[in-house]
């Protein structure tokens, strides 16, 4: 114990000895995001957008930020930040072309292409109903998720287990299968009472399949030899199936997970656009029709970043159930 | 741990074989064999012959297809934990730590409440103390085999069946895992049956080496092994029944 603590505080001597240097990336940085803020702040528009003014005072501070943070992070203690400076620099660049080539030159068609402050525009006016668009997403996406995960991983795991499961429910997996859940459409929605039901169903089937079919696949490759083990160690069924079946399998499941994920999302917009009366996809699809394309691009921006969210999260689990596995984490 | 109560095993006129698309292959033809509680046999004879199967046999994973394999004087139909196999391969379960794998068979059973000092013994009897949250990725092979060792040796088997559980490692691993096995058994007093291609390993640890034909098994000579642990491998005793066995081996290979 006295070694290791001794050792740190060698190591906080050292780091303080560490000679005063700027973060050379974040003056770069300061720069690019304070000149988006002058273009955008002293040049005129062509025509009228809101949030002009805002967006301007918005990457201003955030040109500040950076600015601050050039002399008061030491590089070498900050890795992660300076790593990620050239990213900075560019995002900076990159809104400074996008608002003269749209607001200030006019260059790009108008009703099609906005600038930079039409999108915070957006986020500012219409925040409330974007918000409640979010969670009627949501609700869908997560009652047709879960609902489908769990009843492919439970499908899954008795075809895998029972060969009599699998004689009779294979067959009916690999017709059903491969037909895309958007084919279901036109049923599915004068089957089901409610349009909700109905888009819960397509959600649930597109993320249900994946799971299904490669949860069946790794229960039914899990080597014998580990049955063999847990049965001389006394073990039953029931064991065999939870804590040898189920974990050996789990690489699979995963892999059916993350398709099905994807699938998901497919599907959600798509039914979203067809019935729904709220949600990210209906927010598209009726504001495409006003050709309210800041509002389309705003939306478009926060599906992106609650899908990416989502695939980063199922990874961070992943990565915490199959940390046993050689080359993960 | 204290020693356990050793059992003894019959094997009485088993015939057995496999269905290999669609006929049968015989791999056991009447073979009969006692084993006394706390005797170590080393099972020896040409790859694929059916020892194997016999040691299978005698952890209930299979029922034979004529005749009976007793545990003392009970036949025996399914696996039980006084009985445990270890394999060629260590086949720990990959998703659970060292410990985890050991502590298997009491959990399956439902037993390990007020167990766990008896999970850090078993490791400990192999020298795995420290190795206890490890992956079963991280191990090299000998520590593999030794975890999986003390996975049969917590559930305090009477029978200790070996399916050449040192085959696959380096001949100084191997070594030190010899001397291993033999200090558990006499520590331990379970009975110990061992599948082994190694002339010189079933010298160096049975108490009795059973010699079988190729496939469908037989048994054709049996010797005992009459010398006190530990066991020189330049005694000329040893090297005496070794010459017969190789003699003898040699002979089969030959048919």
């Amino acid at each position: 114990m006295s070694d290791i603590s001794e050792r740190g505080q060698g190591h906080y001597a050292s780091a303080d000895v560490v000679p005063f240097q700027i973060w050379r990336g974040g003056l770069w940085a300061a720069l690019s995001w304070g000149s988006a803020s002058a273009v955008t702040w002293f040049l005129p528009d062509v025509i009228q957008w809101g949030a002009t003014g805002g967006f301007a005072i918005l990457t201003g501070v955030i040109a500040l930020v950076f600015l601050a943070l050039a002399f008061l992070v030491t590089p070498a203690r900050n890795p992660g930040l300076v790593h990620y400076g050239p990213w900075f620099i560019v995002l900076g660049l990159w809104l400074l072309i996008w608002e003269v080539v749209t607001a200030k030159l006019g260059w790009l068609p108008k009703p099609f292409f906005s600038p930079p402050q039409g999108l915070l525009h957006v986020y500012l006016s219409d925040w409330d109903r974007l918000l409640l668009c979010i969670a009627y997403t949501g609700r869908l996406w997560g009652l047709g998720f879960f609902f489908g995960i769990s009843v492919g991983f439970l499908a899954g795991i008795g075809l895998g287990w029972s060969k009599r499961f699998a004689y009779w429910g294979m067959p009916f997996l690999k017709l059903i299968g491969p037909v895309p859940a958007s084919a279901w459409i036109p049923c599915a929605f004068f089957v089901f009472p409610t349009t909700f039901q109905a888009s819960v169903f397509l959600v649930a089937l597109a993320s249900g399949i994946p799971v299904a079919i490669l949860t069946a696949s790794g229960i039914s490759q899990v080597s014998r030899s580990y049955y063999d083990v847990a049965r001389t160690l006394g073990a039953g069924n029931r064991w065999q199936v939870t804590k040898i079946a189920i974990p050996a399998a789990l690489p699979n499941v995963f892999v059916g997970l993350f398709m099905g994920l994807y699938y998901s999302f497919a599907v959600l917009v798509v039914a979203e656009m067809l019935g729904a009366k709220f949600g990210l996809g209906w927010y598209l699809q009726f504001n495409t029709a006003y050709s309210a394309y800041a509002n389309v691009y705003a939306g478009l921006l926060i599906m992106a970043l609650l899908c990416a969210g989502l695939v980063r999260l199922l990874f961070v689990i992943r990565d915490r159930l199959l940390g046993w596995q050689k080359g993960i984490v | 741990m204290s020693a356990v109560t050793p059992l003894g095993l019959k094997f009485d006129h088993i015939s057995h074989g496999y269905d290999i698309g669609g006929s049968l292959l015989p791999v056991l033809e009447n073979v009969s064999l006692n084993i006394a509680p706390g005797e170590f046999v080393a099972l020896l004879g040409p790859s694929g012959c059916g020892k194997s199967t016999l040691l299978r046999l005698a952890a209930g994973l299979e029922t034979p297809g004529k005749g009976q394999v007793l545990a003392d004087t009970q036949p025996i139909t399914a696996p039980g934990p006084d009985r445990i196999l270890v394999f060629q391969e260590a086949t720990l379960f990959p998703w659970r730590t060292v410990r985890g794998n050991v502590q298997a068979g009491p959990e399956a059973r439902g037993e390990l409440t007020g167990k766990t000092d008896r999970v850090d013994e078993a490791l400990r009897l192999v020298g795995l103390e420290n190795f206890g949250e490890a992956w079963p990725h991280q191990l090299s092979g000998g520590m593999a085999q030794r975890a999986a060792i003390a996975r049969a040796l917590v559930n305090d088997p009477r029978l200790l069946l070996l399916d050449e559980p040192l085959g696959k490692l380096d001949s100084l691993t191997r070594l030190n895992l010899q001397k291993d096995l033999i200090r558990l058994w006499q520590d331990r007093g379970f009975t110990a049956i061992l599948v082994t291609h190694d002339v010189e390993e079933a010298l160096l640890l049975a108490d009795r080496v059973i010699l079988f034909s190729p496939r469908p098994a037989q048994i054709v000579e049996e010797l005992l092994v009459d010398r006190p642990h530990p066991r020189r491998r330049d005694d000329p005793a040893l090297i005496a029944l070794r010459g017969r066995l190789l003699a003898r081996l040699g002979v089969l290979e030959d048919v």
